[in-house]
């Protein structure tokens, strides 16, 4: 055969060898697929390990463990909430995330805003809801502007136990 | 009986008295299956339970470093409005980062649509998230293998290999993906992995107060979760799809999708 076919040709097979060069110090070597095949998982396996090392924010899971775990120093607050119609929320929720509580975050950013009462007590006409079920209110005209938490105990939110 | 015979019948008894007891019993599958567990998480959601507080929105937000007010979310609620005349109305304001606090429903591009609390014939909430789908579309379509099912079951993305193409968002069925306005990558729910590599429920899990949103390992016949899955009546989102959602709903209604 003659050159000018060899020469493109040459240039051809330098440019995948390039491409396999660059590929093999490129990729990583732990890239692969699990037991979902290559269509679903080709991945670098080294990346679950990153995900599964990220740091939780949120702490103890479960209604119960959390307000045992809370109650370890704040007992009696626990106890009366557990009681009352707001056991079923969890503490984070309010006073946020307490992975490391106490000692990081040494105090926790309490959410005591009107906004955040008003997720459940916002009066919403949907009588097929399960929302019917909460009392709620007409933020509009309820005392506006005023924190809920000024006059109602989220702690204990029976009406009797108003401040 | 020869001398011979003898010996090799002592031999024997020797032999079969030495088998230690262990080795006779049988292995129970139960018990192999608890060592070595295979592990296939998936998520139950009872509609009926959810209220639209949205504190799992909020938790997911916070948990993952999603930022709040960007209007972009791992996990959302979408409120469902029915009146009497058959209009049906869907909406999710900020992915009901602040939960419903109107009765108004939002449009989209700023517009609302009052309605009138007399006209409601039926609504309610329902809780969404990805749903870690056993063929999902989404890692099928991805270019560069950063995005991927692992053996336990959940779809990750590989922040450090994704180009940011937005194949995997695209493909995504169910608008489950989004990208992530910090690291500008495909980002998606991960049904807390670092959470559940460490024994915890999932953020959203974790916060809500009505136990709208559960979570179990579906391999594991005794999971309270898998009971409920297997034996009573749950329904998945779009499975004419046929990615095989893992997310499954009690309460689904026909329009939800």
């Amino acid at each position: 055969m003659k050159s000018h076919v060899w020469r493109p040709l040459y240039v051809v097979i330098a440019f995948v060898v390039a491409l396999l060069v660059f590929r093999f110090f490129y990729v990583p070597n732990d890239f692969g697929s699990g037991k979902r095949g290559f269509m679903y998982s080709f991945h670098r396996k080294s990346n679950e390990m990153e995900w599964k090392n990220q740091p939780a924010k949120y702490g103890v899971s479960g209604r119960e463990r959390m307000h045992e775990y809370c109650s370890a120093c704040h007992g009696a607050i626990v106890k009366v909430r557990t009681e009352k119609l707001h056991g079923i929320i969890p503490c984070e929720d309010c006073h946020g995330p307490a992975m490391n509580h106490p000692e990081n975050p040494e105090k926790l950013n309490i959410d005591r805003s009107r906004e955040l009462c008003l997720r459940c007590h916002t009066n919403l006409p949907y009588t097929t809801s399960e929302r019917k079920r909460i009392p709620g209110i007409n933020p509009k005209t309820h005392n506006t502007g005023l924190e809920c938490v000024k006059c109602h105990n989220p702690h204990n939110p029976s009406l009797e136990g108003m401040k | 009986m020869e001398r011979r015979e003898f010996l090799k019948k002592c031999i024997l008894v020797v032999a079969g008295a030495s088998v230690p007891v262990s080795a006779l019993t049988l292995i129970d599958p139960k018990k192999v299956f608890a060592e070595n567990p295979d592990i296939q998480w998936a998520f139950l959601v009872d509609t009926n339970k959810c209220v639209g507080c949205g504190f799992c929105v909020k938790a997911c937000k916070v948990e993952n470093d999603v930022p709040l007010d960007a209007n972009v979310s791992r996990t959302w609620v979408e409120r469902y409005v029915y009146t009497k005349d058959d209009r049906r109305y869907v909406d999710s304001p900020k992915a009901a980062l602040n939960g419903f606090t109107e009765s108004r429903i939002d449009l989209g591009r700023g517009e609302f649509k009052d309605i009138d609390p007399k006209s409601v014939g039926k609504a309610f909430f329902v809780p969404k998230l990805c749903n870690h789908c056993s063929s999902p579309a989404c890692t099928q379509v991805c270019p560069v293998g950063a995005t991927y099912k692992t053996d336990d079951g959940v779809v990750l993305v590989d922040r450090k290999w994704c180009i940011g193409c937005g194949y995997c968002i695209m493909a995504c069925p169910y608008a489950a993906r989004f990208f992530h306005p910090v690291y500008n990558v495909a980002d998606k729910c991960t049904f807390c992995y670092h959470r559940l590599s460490k024994g915890l429920d999932s953020a959203c899990v974790n916060a809500c107060p009505f136990g709208a949103r559960k979570m179990g390992n579906i391999h594991d016949k005794e999971d309270p979760i898998t009971q409920i899955i297997m034996n009573e009546r749950v329904g998945v989102l779009k499975d004419e799809f046929g990615t095989k959602p893992q997310a499954f709903y009690i309460g689904l209604a026909q329009e939800v999708r």
